[in-house]
């Protein structure tokens, strides 16, 4: 080696000595900023929120340290607040590591007592007592009749470090390889999900079996659970309706079978036919992602509805009366199956590539004709993928809510139902919740029933061998029947669509008035200049603010939980780890409406009374969308090989270090997805924030749904003709921003595995 | 050459458990500061989790790992002073060549200028000026691997670790690269864990080597100890081609014991053996083949199989004693199948094997 090294061998020494304390640092420098952000939320900053305007507009200065500003600190000792006084002992419990060296074994012991004290206390205290009192007797019997507002500022950040001390002491400890950063990450993803998932969900499982004033009654809940207009079968008696979980399977099975059929079709025509427009097959798979909620139902109704133009042309040449055939059964199932046969064609695609064409090759070198090839051997392979598309439409037409809302009539289906209970004139919360358990219930069921189906066979036919072959050309009769399910299908979708693209633009297309007009363009996003500037003054411009706000702060924080989550999932080892994974995918799971009932339930109240504010919107999206980023996450991570952590490692990088530097770059794709997507379905979600938005902060979906409720059909479809163009927009320039990753001509580093 | 002089690997009763599963069994060693030690075995016998506990990728379930005399057992990978050359190289895609080699001195806090002039050190050091501005992708297979031990070495590590280095090399470059290793590290005057499946390979580069079977150590020692005198079947059958037979141990004298071998009597170090039946490892190049009968006792048998590898013969002989692999340097004249020949036995390559 040079002689020139000399120095930067003595300073590699020493780099290397100052790494080996690097950990220990790092954890004391932790634990000293938590402690100092801790005692600020404690005693400095205002304790209880500080009304509608928020800690930034500073007018809590005025009257500080009133009952209403003060911190916990004078809370405690000068407004009669006693019950925060724990949470000040216990925060001071970790005081004395910071005279400690961080090896000494009380370092640890200490950070995760006053943590874990720290976060019972401020439990105890903020769910104890609410607005109207204490909560429970033994609360009330040592604070009388005590009241406080929900948590504020001061709160949340002394709960933070209470959280960020507690996972600083776990790791002090020799957990996490001693890593802070990785302790501190999952503690916070579990207490988020446990506070934002876990609570509300087990709220609402509690109200379903409560009585108005908050009594356990197991015998109200069986009587509602068990009542008729659940349960009953009046349809196949004759005369009265079925019960609305009857309905909502009968619809939910229905559904899935239709849409699978005709996915399968379009499946079918774009790989393995030479049919001439099949690229443009796969367009169709963006559709539902970009759809707003409620537009397909209006389309529906402006060609078959009583006035429609479809009913008129049938009226005048065949003499068919018109009819509200439409709502009920028959309107919500079309709309679904228009709306679910593109999430089934992008499973079912992926399935038929998925056939190695060297099976069919071989079962056609054995003898078997076309024909026979196909019922042997291509469609028993197809079967798990169309399982899991049966499922897939099955669950997702539970959850669906605008469809049925728009064209149910009186055909009842569990979401809608939870939602008049909540928002109609019989106001029912506890059956809204029983509602809720049944829907979440009929889910979980069919996610478990997925599980345990194709949980067990494994048909994997792509491997990683190279696999030349030609696939087999369907059988004529599959080829012909394929054609005369799929194409017509995809006609009619196209003229939906078209009517969606035309509607906004004319007087009233419902009505067969066909003449131009930027009258419902005006009225929904008309912009004044006025002498203050351009003025706002179209009816849509709030919502629409609001949705692209909300939308674009939930994005990020999706991706960041939801990446950060897959990370630690598959790249750390920690006990639970499955739990872990099983408590992240729930919120995907349940239903939205489960969810918004949820939240209103749980959020309504103190110590997080957050309903009606804006942040219940963004909070609602991270929390439903997170599993996405996190399933997007865990597919790119299998694809990057591991030692290229391990590498960052060995050079002295740390975990965090080792993700923002090397990991992060390399899951740029990931990135986008997780990106549009929550962007994306934020603004188009109704079935959760419907429960949630308030007159200040309105969301696109949910006022298109009461321009429907109104009957302005063409003020609703030019704002979602809007919405989907700024949908596209946002996706180009999300694409544009995070950009492709730079790995040069090919990358065989990223995917060798390691023996 | 200025440098902090390189340091010792101590490992005592080191154990690694995942769930049920031992990969690694109360082991020790130790590696002498400046050597190069390779852990050698087969698949799954918990050589590279030995090598990723010496770096902190795992942390031992018992047992203490010191690295220069300190204590390294619970500290994490980026707190030790060793580095590590991956099997795959796994070299940052997204970076290029100067911003892979100096990431480290980046990420431990060093000013930009500084890492850089680092990394354009040892990238010299390999050969590799004009390279730093290419992506990893825009390199050859042995260009990558120059640049991963480029990257391993710039902060001067205590200890260098190799991770199966030639797996993704052709076989003619693979020579070439132990080579360069071999020298890089006497040069330098590194320690180096060195982890390999490729017995020959072991044999080339190491000062040591340590034979892992079943997440223990079956043997360790010098190169030529552990052909010559390997310690059990298992060593004597990984290291190099042997036939393990049964012998007849007849009488010890001294350190010598006379040892039958079929008709033959063999007079060998006895290595602890006690009379009796023994198992002889015989190394094939140790047959010496003849077409005619010797008149010495020696082993009748027939080939049964014969296989032309261009620099020598590769016999399959049947024998009262069972099938023998035999190599025979003999190209010139090969032996037919079916043919009798009459077997001696050279005076190395036989050696008596503890059971």
């Amino acid at each position: 080696m040079p002689c020139s090294s000399a120095g930067a061998a003595r300073f590699a020494r020493r780099l290397a000595e100052r790494n080996r304390t690097g950990g220990a640092r790092a954890i004391k420098r932790n634990v000293a900023i938590c402690l100092a952000a801790g005692w600020l939320g404690y005693a400095v900053l205002p304790w209880y929120g500080v009304g509608r305007d928020g800690i930034l507009a500073l007018a809590w200065l005025a009257t500080y340290p009133d009952a209403a500003s003060a911190p916990a600190l004078v809370q405690a000792l000068a407004h009669g607040r006693a019950w925060l006084l724990p949470i000040g002992l216990a925060l001071a419990l970790p005081l004395a590591t910071l005279t400690l060296p961080r090896e000494h074994p009380a370092f640890g012991r200490l950070l995760v007592a006053g943590g874990a004290l720290g976060l019972i206390f401020a439990a105890i205290a903020g769910f104890g007592i609410i607005n109207s009192g204490p909560r429970w007797g033994w609360v009330a019997a040592m604070f009388g009749d005590a009241r406080q507002p929900g948590f504020g500022v001061g709160a949340v950040i002394t709960v933070g470090a209470l959280v960020m001390l507690f996972a600083n002491g776990i790791a002090a400890r020799g957990n996490f390889r001693g890593d802070a950063f990785i302790a501190g990450s999952l503690t916070v993803i579990v207490a988020l999900i446990a506070m934002f998932v876990a609570f509300p969900v087990a709220g609402v499982l509690l109200s379903a079996v409560q009585d108005a004033d908050g009594n356990f009654t197991i015998q109200r809940f069986v009587e509602r659970i068990l009542a008729d207009n659940v349960w009953g079968l009046g349809c196949i008696a004759g005369g009265t309706s079925c019960g609305v979980a009857w309905n909502t399977i009968f619809l939910g099975i229905l559904a899935a079978v239709f849409s699978t059929a005709l996915g399968l079709a379009f499946a079918l025509i774009a790989t393995r036919t030479t049919f001439r427009w099949k690229k443009g097959l796969r367009v169709l798979t963006i559709l539902p992602i970009i759809t707003p909620p409620f537009v397909i139902s209006l389309a529906l109704i402006i060609l078959f509805g009583r006035t429609g133009i479809v009913t008129g042309w049938l009226g005048v040449l065949f003499d068919i009366p018109r009819s509200r055939w439409l709502y009920g059964l028959p309107g919500v199932l079309i709309a679904q199956v228009l709306s679910f046969t593109p999430v089934a064609f992008m499973v079912l695609i992926g399935v038929v590539e998925g056939i190695s064409p060297s099976l069919e090759e071989a079962s056609q070198t054995l003898g078997a004709k076309a024909a026979k090839t196909f019922r042997t051997v291509t469609w028993p392979l197809m079967r798990p993928g169309i399982a899991s598309a049966l499922l897939l439409g099955f669950v997702e037409s539970l959850a669906d809510f605008g469809n049925p809302l728009v064209l149910g009539g009186n055909y009842e289906v569990l979401s809608t139902q939870i939602y008049f209970a909540i928002v109609g004139a019989a106001y029912d919360p506890g059956r809204a919740a029983m509602l809720a358990v049944v829907l979440l219930f009929f889910t979980l069921g069919a996610f478990w029933v997925q599980n345990r189906w194709l949980g067990e066979t494994s048909y994997v036919t792509v491997t990683g061998k190279g696999d030349a072959g030609l696939t087999a050309a369907l059988p004529r009769g599959v080829r012909w029947l394929c054609y005369a399910t799929a194409l017509p299908w995809a006609v009619f979708t196209l003229t939906i669509y078209g009517i969606i693209l035309v509607g906004g633009f004319v007087h009233d297309m419902g009505r067969g008035d066909m003449t131009f007009t930027w009258r419902h363009y005006l009225t929904a996003f008309q912009v004044e200049q006025t002498g203050h500037g351009l003025f706002f003054s179209g009816s849509a411009w709030q919502s629409f603010f609001t949705t692209i706000q909300v939308s674009a702060i939930a994005a990020p924080l999706t991706a960041a939980i939801g990446l950060l989550t897959a990370w630690l999932l598959a790249r750390q080892r920690f006990a639970g780890r499955r739990a872990f994974e099983f408590a992240t995918m729930m919120s995907f799971a349940i239903p939205g409406t489960v969810i918004g009932v949820a939240y209103i339930v749980a959020f309504n109240v103190p110590p997080i009374e957050i309903t009606g504010t804006g942040m219940i919107l963004v909070i609602c999206f991270v929390f439903r969308n997170m599993p996405v980023g996190t399933r997007a996450g865990l597919a790119a991570l299998a694809q990057i090989d591991k030692s290229l952590d391990e590498a960052s490692l060995t050079l002295g990088g740390r975990s965090a270090t080792t993700l923002f530097r090397v990991v992060l770059p390399l899951l740029r794709p990931a990135i986008v997805a997780t990106l549009v997507f929550s962007f994306v379905h934020a603004m188009t979600a109704v079935s959760a924030i419907i429960f949630l938005v308030s007159a200040r902060y309105n969301m696109a979906t949910a006022y298109i749904g009461s321009r429907v409720e109104a009957g302005e059909y063409a003020l609703a479809i030019a704002y979602s003709s809007v919405l989907i163009v700024v949908m596209l927009l946002s996706i180009l320039l999300i694409q544009f921003a995070v950009g492709q990753r730079k790995l040069g001509r090919r990358a065989p580093a990223v995917s060798l595995g390691t023996a | 050459m200025p440098k902090s002089g390189p340091s010792s690997v101590e490992f005592s009763a080191v154990t690694k458990r995942y769930g049920t599963v031992t990969a690694v069994d109360a082991v020790s060693f130790t590696i002498e500061p400046g050597t190069l030690v390779t852990l050698l075995g087969p698949s799954g016998c918990g050589k590279t989790t030995t090598l990723r506990l010496i770096a902190g990728l795992e942390i031992a379930s018992e047992g203490t790992i010191s690295i220069g005399g300190r204590d390294v057992t619970r500290l994490s990978a980026a707190d030790r002073s060793v580095s590590m050359v991956f099997q795959s190289y796994a070299l940052f895609p997204h970076m290029s060549v100067l911003d892979n080699v100096a990431y480290g001195p980046t990420v431990s806090g060093r000013r930009k200028a500084d890492a850089r002039a680092m990394a354009h050190e040892k990238l010299d050091l390999l050969g590799l000026k004009g390279f730093e501005g290419r992506m990893p992708s825009e390199l050859s297979g042995g260009q990558q691997q120059r640049v991963a031990v480029a990257r391993a070495l710039v902060l001067e590590p205590e200890v260098l670790l190799f991770d199966e280095p030639l797996s993704n090399l052709d076989a003619k470059l693979r020579r070439r690269v132990r080579e360069d290793i071999r020298e890089l590290q006497q040069r330098l005057n590194l320690t180096v864990g060195y982890v390999t499946h490729d017995q020959q390979e072991a044999l080339a580069v190491s000062d040591r080597i340590i034979v892992m079977s079943n997440a223990r150590i079956a043997q360790s020692g010098p190169p030529r100890e552990l052909y010559e005198a390997p310690a059990n079947p298992f060593v004597a059958d990984f290291i190099g081609d042997a036939n393990l037979l049964d012998a007849e141990l007849l009488s010890v004298e001294g350190a010598r014991a006379q040892v039958r071998f079929g008709p033959v009597v063999l007079d060998l170090p006895h290595r602890g053996a006690g009379t009796g039946g023994i198992k002889l490892s015989i190394r094939p190049e140790a047959f010496l083949l003849s077409a005619t009968r010797p008149n010495r006792p020696c082993i009748a048998g027939t080939i049964a199989k014969a296989a032309y590898l261009g620099a020598h013969m590769e016999y399959s002989v049947t024998t009262e004693g069972g099938e023998l692999f035999v190599v025979d340097r003999d190209v010139m004249r090969p032996i037919a199948v079916g043919s009798t020949v009459w077997i001696d036995l050279a005076d190395h390559g036989v050696t008596v094997v503890p059971v």
